[in-house]
């Protein structure tokens, strides 16, 4: 085993994979992955199931450093300038820091959260299945907290018959953020629920992983603003009594008493969650039919990545050239429905 | 009485949904989604993961991959004419309080604004017996019904952005009991050293929904040692199992 050390880290990076089930009835919330496509392309490219624990990058940046061992690693997620040996390192493309060798991971462009996976995993004690770090909760392995400059994770050896690997970036969707409405809809009135989609809203700066607080014109509720307290999903929009949007995210409450105007679709909760602070965010409700056929399509596309994995050859693009080639679109938080 | 006259199945996005029974804070309805919630642990529903039982409703998470919204919802609306409603559980929960100055910040305001005494809020509250409705929004928070309504406050204008631990809390006609720092529009009455959800303890949760709970007042001396047992992994409130059912 090899030691990966924190050397400098903002706040909101944590471990997380795919999220802990089996208690959302006692209120401990699922949390997990802000973008699970980033999750899955990350672990894909080093060889790791889709849904193993990652380090899940905060938008600032952070510095590592292998002890012990050569570590094989492979961000994918929101774009950032990755250096290594004064040389740029490509977004999802492996690499290995060897022994005593320090990796910078700038801060995130165009997105919030990018994935640090780690060939071999890393080692801890799940929870239900997970190691996910729920923060309020003090659950998360191997810290019950985010990770601070001087932690130390024990992870996987790099094997060396390996080459490194590059995953090809899959074209960006763009446009609104999906939704089915409810299950409050009919709190709202049918000129509310058209103005809720023909608004940009902008996330605002007290957002974290709980949740986006989304400013705009406030929404106007027809009956009340407070309802008896029901379920919360990953995704709901939550409308307070202020009128101002809240998008529920995975560290959210398992239960709430405002009225819910409509729910992300699966598909497009990375890419909800990818919004930056001080950017906008649209939404446009579907049929729920189409929503659960985009929800196949995600779950066919992610168990298909590890096919999509391609081997580095001498003959490959140069790290530069791939960087760049990405910052067209944070690509691979995308679907392409087509796919 | 039919158990479904009302029974609205409601989408919460692509893999979640709602069993809604009704609108109101009302024992029957709650029986009727614990009835349900059990009706699911006997009964393979395909696709089915997750349930959350809420006062009047019952929050169902599914695979869109395995199943879909119309498949399950006929499944659910089938099993929930079935259920009928739970049986009171026998389970009750004695739970000790260290009440007002600084483990109940809230006792002396809410006591003016009824023009009672604190100790009369304190005699009311705990004299109270609860019903635990469900458990939701952090691990282990208790939302209780039952609360005697002379002493029902509607919540604070201003939610705190954090009340502790333990707090024992009113908020309009509910009552409820926190486990781990949380914000809230609550009003604080006392704490309680016993921890509802504990990430280390053998019995992680030790609440569940449809148990009965009743408070008592303990002096502050007793905090220390009780919530050092507690901190240890002892359940510190007391569960008696009743024989037979209670009315």
């Amino acid at each position: 085993m090899s030691v990966l050390l924190i050397e400098e880290v903002g706040p909101a990076t944590s471990v997380q994979d795919f999220g802990r089930y089996g208690a959302l009835r006692y209120g401990l919330g699922t949390t997990g992955a802000m973008d699970r496509v980033g999750l899955a392309c990350a672990n894909a490219l080093v060889g790791q199931d889709w849904h193993a624990p990652v380090i899940e990058l905060g938008p600032l940046p952070i510095k590592i450093k292998a002890k012990e061992g050569t570590i094989r690693l492979a961000v994918s997620g929101a774009m950032r300038g990755i250096s290594l040996r004064g040389q740029a390192i490509a977004m999802n493309e492996s690499f290995c820091l060897a022994e005593g060798e320090s990796v910078m991971m700038r801060a995130a462009r165009g997105g919030v959260f990018s994935y640090l996976a780690i060939e071999g995993g890393m080692a801890g004690a799940p929870t239900f299945g997970s190691f996910s770090v729920h923060r309020r909760a003090g659950l998360g392995s191997p810290f019950a907290r985010p990770l601070e400059a001087g932690d130390q994770l024990v992870v996987g050896d790099a094997t060396m018959q390996e080459g490194e690997h590059r995953l090809p970036v899959l074209p960006a969707v763009t446009g609104p953020i999906r939704c089915v409405l409810g299950p409050q809809d009919d709190f709202f009135s049918p000129e509310t629920i058209a103005r809720f989609q023909e608004t940009e809203w902008t996330i605002s700066a007290t957002s974290d992983r709980m949740g986006y607080r989304l400013e705009g014109p406030p929404l106007a509720h027809a009956r009340t603003a407070n309802i008896v307290s029901d379920g919360i999903a990953n995704g709901t929009i939550q409308i307070p009594g202020t009128g101002q949007p809240l998008l529920l995210l995975a560290e959210r409450g398992t239960t709430g008493g405002y009225p819910k105007i409509a729910t992300v679709i699966t598909a497009d909760l990375g890419r909800a969650a990818q919004t930056p602070v001080g950017a906008g965010i649209r939404f446009q409700a579907i049929p729920i039919g189409e929503a659960q056929a985009l929800a196949r399509d995600l779950a066919r596309m992610i168990a298909a990545l590890p096919q999509r994995v391609e081997k580095l050859g001498g003959g490959s693009l140069s790290s530069e050239a791939l960087l760049a080639g990405n910052l067209a679109g944070h690509a691979t938080n995308a679907l392409d429905p087509a796919f | 009485m039919s158990s479904s006259a009302a029974l609205r199945i409601l989408p919460c996005g692509d893999a979640a949904l709602t069993v809604e029974f009704g609108d109101t804070v009302d024992p029957f309805l709650n029986a009727l989604v614990l009835g349900l919630d059990d009706a699911l642990k006997a009964h393979t529903v395909p696709g089915l993961q997750e349930t959350i039982p809420t006062y009047r409703s019952l929050f169902v998470t599914y695979d869109p991959v395995t199943t879909d919204f119309a498949a399950i919802s006929g499944v659910l609306r089938e099993l929930a004419q079935q259920a009928g409603p739970k049986a009171q559980s026998p389970r009750r929960w004695r739970v000790p309080v260290v009440y007002g100055e600084d483990f109940g910040i809230d006792l002396e305001d809410v006591a003016k604004g009824k023009g009672l005494t604190p100790d009369e809020v304190v005699r009311r509250h705990s004299a109270g017996d609860y019903r635990v409705y469900m458990l939701g929004f952090m691990p282990g928070f208790a939302y209780l019904g039952g609360l005697d309504q002379t002493i029902a406050t509607s919540r604070r204008d201003e939610p705190r952005l954090v009340t502790p631990a333990g707090a024992v809390m009113i908020g309009g006609v509910q009552a409820g009991i926190q486990c781990i720092e949380a914000p809230s529009g609550w009003h604080i009455l006392g704490r309680t050293p016993m921890r509802s959800y504990h990430p280390t303890r053998a019995q992680m949760f030790l609440i569940e929904p449809g148990d009965s709970l009743s408070f008592y007042a303990i002096p502050r001396s007793d905090w220390r040692m009780l919530e050092e047992a507690a901190e240890a992994g002892e359940w510190i409130a007391e569960l008696v199992i009743a024989d037979g059912v209670a009315a």
